[in-house]
């Protein structure tokens, strides 16, 4: 008995590390979502890029590490606002489904981009971080470092949020979108330095991810689903409630890998997810559109 | 004469593998007929701004469901496909009916079903010790690999008018469901939910009816691959990007007319082939690659696709007759 205590105690030991990250991830999208109203279908393959950038600029051409996180981080800040000024905003006006396809159509160039540039290997960054013993528990140090290290990014970006004028202003977007453009605000200039906000925490989180997963080209078809689902259950451009939803679902996971597959763990996190819209649809439906 | 263009054509087609049966062309041409359904069922709903992403899901339903009841119970897909169409159909109903009761929509209803889509992949690699995980699976050849019981055809002119047939039904339903007052009704309430449900539309029901009649044809689809390949992978027949790339196909091609999805299909699929043979491996990846940038410039220029757009074009020049009653397109 007291043996499956522990590994129930790791399992949702990682869940909670794990849910970090996936906070982390849910938060750029939420950022977007709530602010420009479209949903990127494609970041998660945007995080794709940013763990290339790591192994490619940290393990192929040795820079340090860190100088290699924040070039990551730049560059899909890039390619956010790229995404934002070359498909989003020519469909700003369009049907929200239209965006939605436009940035699937996005997610399918950056995903054979990948293909024909790196090839389908994995690669994984090389760089093997100690595992943390304690209590007889299990707990890989790369998941303690992305969980603090995503905890640090939400702090900052709820710091930039509510204490910057830029960050009142994206709050005040985010709550009624006409009013604030006769306010004066210059909603385009804030969609920029949103995109480029939400690309920037797109790169954090695949700095993150890096050191957990082996990347490849289809890798953002492994988290990128789970992400959608945090922001929709948490309530589309609702940070808390995509705060907490991350941390439900990465025990969910975390907990059905335990008893069963990881599968299964996804299995559960998705049928839990459909289950919560009988239950609490208005949960679900915090901003409808 | 114009009348008698849709049967000439549809004559064209029956008697083609009787004068040419080039087994490559002839497997193109299956490949492209089958998933011209697929992408026709998707549209059926799509038109309606219904757009779901969990199509990938009710193919994979289909298609495991038939091949798992012929190997493991000796069920003939002469009742396995009903059985996995019903499936799909339940499994449409359980998610689609607190969306729409609940009322999520637009982007909302896409995500949902983007879960579902998931679900149906992680459900069949989970279950690998019977679905074989993303190894794929085979249906168990039954006498050689060509018998009417089994639903298995050595023969690529029966694959070709099977397939043949399964597409035209697929047109023929669009048609029914574009004549129908159903149309009106779904495009009534994409314009406005609240004014169609006032004008007496019961706007639950109606959304209902097209997404199961959709999931159904899909889950035909998905059986019909499985049957003509005799290998179904999870990647192949289900997931997410099965769902994109029906959706990317519809729009290429044209949502809102009804030879559109095969349009799609024919683009995409010959695409996808030229690049293979022109370029053999080093291939992997570019036609992707085109169909992303094609799908963005699309909806960013072109949203009523190819077909629509060429449709329209000769509309405006007095070549073609008006859109409705009498449709020009099979």
């Amino acid at each position: 008995m007291a043996i499956f205590d522990v590994f129930l105690l790791e399992a949702v030991i990682n869940g909670v590390l794990l849910g970090g990250v996936l906070a982390l991830l849910s938060l750029g999208l939420n950022l977007i979502f709530g602010v420009i109203d479209v949903v990127w279908i494609c970041y998660a393959e945007l995080v794709m890029f940013g763990m290339y950038g790591m192994y490619f600029l940290y393990t192929v051409y040795h820079w340090p590490i860190l100088l290699a996180a924040a070039a990551s981080i730049a560059g899909v800040a890039v390619m956010g606002v790229l995404l934002h000024l070359l498909v989003i905003a020519p469909l700003l006006g369009s049907a929200p489904i239209n965006q939605l396809l436009a940035t699937g159509g996005v997610l399918f160039f950056l995903q054979s981009v990948a293909t024909v540039l790196f090839g389908v290997e994995f690669r994984n960054l090389g760089l093997r971080l100690p595992v943390l013993k304690a209590a007889g528990m299990f707990v890989s140090y790369s998941r303690l470092l992305a969980f603090a290290v995503a905890l640090v990014g939400m702090v900052a970006v709820y710091l930039f949020l509510q204490r910057t004028y830029v960050g009142a202003a994206i709050r005040a977007i985010a709550q009624d979108r006409q009013i604030m453009t006769l306010m004066g605000v210059d909603t385009r200039r804030i969609y920029v330095v949103t995109s480029a906000l939400g690309g920037a925490l797109a790169g954090l989180a695949s700095c993150l991810l890096v050191l957990l997963y082996d990347v490849h080209p289809f890798v953002g078809l492994t988290f990128g689903p789970i992400t959608f689902l945090i922001c929709v259950l948490g309530g589309l451009g609702n940070f808390g409630g995509g705060f907490v939803a991350a941390f439900v679902f990465a025990e969910i996971i975390s907990l059905g890998g335990l008893y069963l597959d990881l599968e299964w763990g996804y299995v559960f996190a998705f049928a839990f997810f459909i289950v919560m819209m009988f239950v609490r649809p208005e949960g679900l439906m915090a901003r409808r559109s | 004469m114009s009348r008698y263009l849709p049967w000439l054509a549809g004559l064209a087609l029956v008697l083609l593998p009787f004068v040419y049966r080039a087994p490559y062309p002839l497997h193109i041409l299956i490949i492209i007929l089958i998933w011209s359904f697929a992408y026709t069922s998707w549209s059926v709903m799509g038109r309606f701004g219904l757009v779901s992403l969990g199509h990938g899901g009710f193919m994979g339903v289909g298609a495991y469901t038939t091949a798992l009841l012929w190997n493991f119970k000796a069920v003939s897909p002469w009742l396995g496909i009903p059985l996995a169409m019903a499936a799909a159909g339940l499994l449409a109903v359980v998610v689609a009916y607190p969306c729409f009761r609940f009322r999520i929509t637009g982007h909302y209803f896409a995500l949902v079903t983007l879960a579902l889509s998931g679900i149906v992949l992680q459900v069949i690699t989970a279950t690998r010790d019977y679905t074989g995980g993303s190894l794929g699976y085979t249906p168990e050849r039954y006498r050689g690999g060509s018998s009417l019981y089994a639903v298995q055809f050595g023969s690529k002119t029966t694959w070709y008018l099977v397939a043949l047939a399964v597409w035209a039904v697929g047109l023929y339903v669009w048609h029914r469901v574009d004549r129908s007052m159903m149309r009106y009704a779904l495009e009534a309430i994409s314009e406005d939910e609240d004014a169609a449900a006032a004008a007496g539309v019961h706007v639950t029901a109606e959304k209902l009816k097209i997404t199961v009649l959709s999931a159904m044809m899909t889950a035909l689809a998905g059986a019909l691959y499985c049957q003509y390949q005799m290998f179904v992978s999870p990647d192949t027949v289900s997931g997410i990007a099965i769902s994109l790339q029906m959706v990317f196909a519809v729009v290429v091609g044209g949502i809102y007319v009804s030879l559109g999805p095969t349009v799609g299909a024919v683009i995409t699929i010959l695409l996808a082939e030229v690049l293979r043979i022109s370029f053999g491996t080093r291939a992997v990846g570019w036609d992707n690659l085109v169909y992303g940038v094609l799908l963005v410039l699309f909806i960013v220029f072109l949203p009523k696709g190819i077909l629509g757009s060429v449709l329209d074009l000769g509309r405006s020049r007095g070549l073609a007759p008006p859109p409705r009653v009498g449709a020009p397109a099979a």
